[in-house]
């Protein structure tokens, strides 16, 4: 059974345009299961909906229509069952590392000693141990967002959703924390799905890559390379990684169908 | 002298002065201050000759006026009686106005229903109602404790008001996607992020409830340190009814510094983050 489902889900929000009320049409009739386990990503252009449907799974958002499941059940906003890393980060300015990924926890109202434990563990997880005690401010980019993989992981979610996590960063941070991702996932198994626009870097984690155009599915690319993927040297040389990624550039590239005309 | 040899000295010369620029930018605040000070005051001493007793006053001749209260206990007396008042007043304001404002910001039902009073409240002026307020709670402490309420009330609320409209959305959803109750974002979110907010309001409510509360002192039952000013303003004795303005210049500016340090205990992350000067 498929850990998260998609059925036809649309989203149309309404807004204000120079004091005209207009709709626009975010996703339409989006489709698509991710296996439990699996690294799906959703790439696509600027605007074509990835973030609008990531929020929806994660349920800040409520679809216009369609459904979402997650381990068969349908989702009612929010749940431990999902831990979302946000584009920015957003870590709470007045907390320290630590202190931040103790968010979560104490939300799930656990034991202190087991938060203060948890806390630790996963801080030590993305490599911060030495940075503990540091305000986001006091923090880079990359640790800022490491710090945010922490906290959505502490809580033990089934499902990790990540908005473009690596998106701001310089290209060496983005491809450090692309391994640990990969090394984080081989571990504990986790379903992620992540928002991109780097084509490489939705080749290079997932098992298969949604290309979104204007609201749409415009096609679904397995990525056939082994795991673990911990030689990024022999991954990028593959021939299944250039070809794929060629795939996707054309499916990005294709004229729109006429289905998709239809909004 | 060759076109070097300007050159040169000109540089050296420039060089200095930026030598010594940096020397005063050095200085710490507390010294830059001291020296404003000694300098105002060292030049209003100077100008005391030319000063007419009965229109004006110089330094040596309030602190002569200072030592004799000091002496009679009537300053202590008087500055007791008013921060009384001035201190239930602002307390209690402070206590009421953060709740409202936090419950303003964040609630849309509660701010359509009562933000215009908030509104109508802070433009109004609130001095126009002190008869009727004498009406009400009589000429002692309560009424000049209610004075130093409304005046400190209203843009400590306004403040934490628009504080909670200026917390990132982005900060709250953090807040929704781990499942916090709003009881918890309001208290581990909202209020946390809108303490800068706060602080300003109750630095500028400090402000108004020390005008509130001399303008108590002069309108209701004359008494504290307005009542000093009055009575020594209408018998011209006008060394002596500097002594008190001073006295509540400083209790401002000591307060301000209070709160100030305030902010940095509660919101230390605020003044790393914010405010570097030039
Ligand atoms: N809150 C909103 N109000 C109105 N329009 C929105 C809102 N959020 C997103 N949109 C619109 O929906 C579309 C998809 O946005 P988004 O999901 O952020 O795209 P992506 O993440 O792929 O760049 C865009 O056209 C955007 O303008
Ligand atoms: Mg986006």
């Amino acid at each position: 059974m498929a850990h998260v489902e998609l059925l036809n889900v649309s989203k149309t929000f309404a807004l204000k345009v120079k004091g005209v009320q207009r709709h626009a049409r975010a996703l339409d009739s989006l489709s698509f299961n991710v296996d439990k386990g699996e690294i799906v990503a959703l790439a696509g252009p600027s605007g074509c909906g990835k973030t609008t449907a990531l929020r929806i799974i994660m349920g800040l958002e409520n679809a216009s229509s369609g459904s979402v499941k997650v381990a068969g059940r349908q989702i009612a906003g929010c749940g431990f069952d999902r831990g979302m890393v946000f584009q920015h980060a957003e870590l709470l300015p007045w907390r320290s590392a630590v202190e931040n990924i103790k968010f979560g926890l104490e939300m799930k109202n656990l034991p202190q000693k087991e938060i203060d434990e948890r806390a630790e563990r996963f801080l030590n997880l993305v490599g911060l141990g030495h940075a503990k005690d540091h305000r986001p401010h006091q923090l880079s980019g990359g640790m800022k967002q490491r710090v945010g993989i922490a906290r959505a992981l502490a809580i033990d979610p089934e499902v990790l959703l990540m908005d473009e996590p690596f998106g701001a960063l310089d290209s060496q941070t983005r491809e450090t924390l692309q391994m640990e991702l990969l090394d984080i996932h081989q571990r504990t198994g986790k379903t992620v799905i992540f928002v991109t626009h780097d084509l490489d870097e939705a080749v290079l984690l997932a098992d298969r890559v949604v290309v979104m155009v204007g609201g749409h599915l415009r096609e679904i690319i397995p990525i056939e390379l082994e795991r673990p993927r911990s030689d990024m040297r022999l991954i990028r040389s593959a021939s299944e990684f250039a070809r794929k990624r060629t795939m996707i550039w054309e499916a990005l590239h294709e004229p729109a169908k006429p289905h998709e005309l239809a909004a | 002298m060759s076109i070097t040899e300007t050159t040169t000295r000109a540089k050296t010369a420039k060089e200095q002065t930026s030598v010594a620029v940096e020397k005063a930018w050095s200085m710490p605040d507390w010294a830059i201050t001291t020296v404003s000070l000694v300098v105002l005051i060292g030049l209003w001493q100077a100008a005391a000759p030319f000063i007419d007793p009965l229109f004006g006053s110089y330094p040596s001749q309030i602190f002569s006026s200072f030592l004799v209260m000091m002496e009679s206990g009537t300053l202590a007396k008087a500055f007791w009686q008013s921060i009384q008042p001035f201190f239930a007043g602002y307390l209690l304001a402070a206590l009421i106005g953060v709740p409202a404002g936090l419950l303003l910001g964040r609630y849309r039902v509660a701010e359509a229903a009562l933000g215009i009073y908030v509104m109508a409240g802070y433009a109004t002026p609130l001095i126009a109602l002190v008869p009727l307020l004498m009406v009400w709670f009589g000429l002692g402490f309560a009424v000049k404790m209610v004075i130093i309420f409304l005046l400190a009330f209203f843009p400590i609320c306004i403040n934490t008001w628009v504080g909670v409209k200026a917390v990132p959305k982005t900060l709250v959803e953090v807040g929704t996607a781990f499942c916090a109750p709003q009881s918890r974002i309001m208290r581990q979110i909202v209020l946390p992020a809108t303490l800068p907010y706060i602080m300003a309001g109750l630095r500028l409510a400090i402000g108004k409830a020390v005008i509130a509360m001399i303008i108590a002192e002069f309108l209701t039952a004359i008494s504290g340190l307005g009542g000093i000013i009055i009575n020594a303003a209408n018998s011209f004795r006008t060394a002596e009814m500097f002594v008190p303005i001073i006295c509540v210049m400083i209790l401002a500016v000591v307060l301000d510094r209070l709160v100030a340090w305030l902010e940095r205990k509660v919101a230390p992350w605020q003044s790393e983050i914010a405010g570097e000067h030039a």
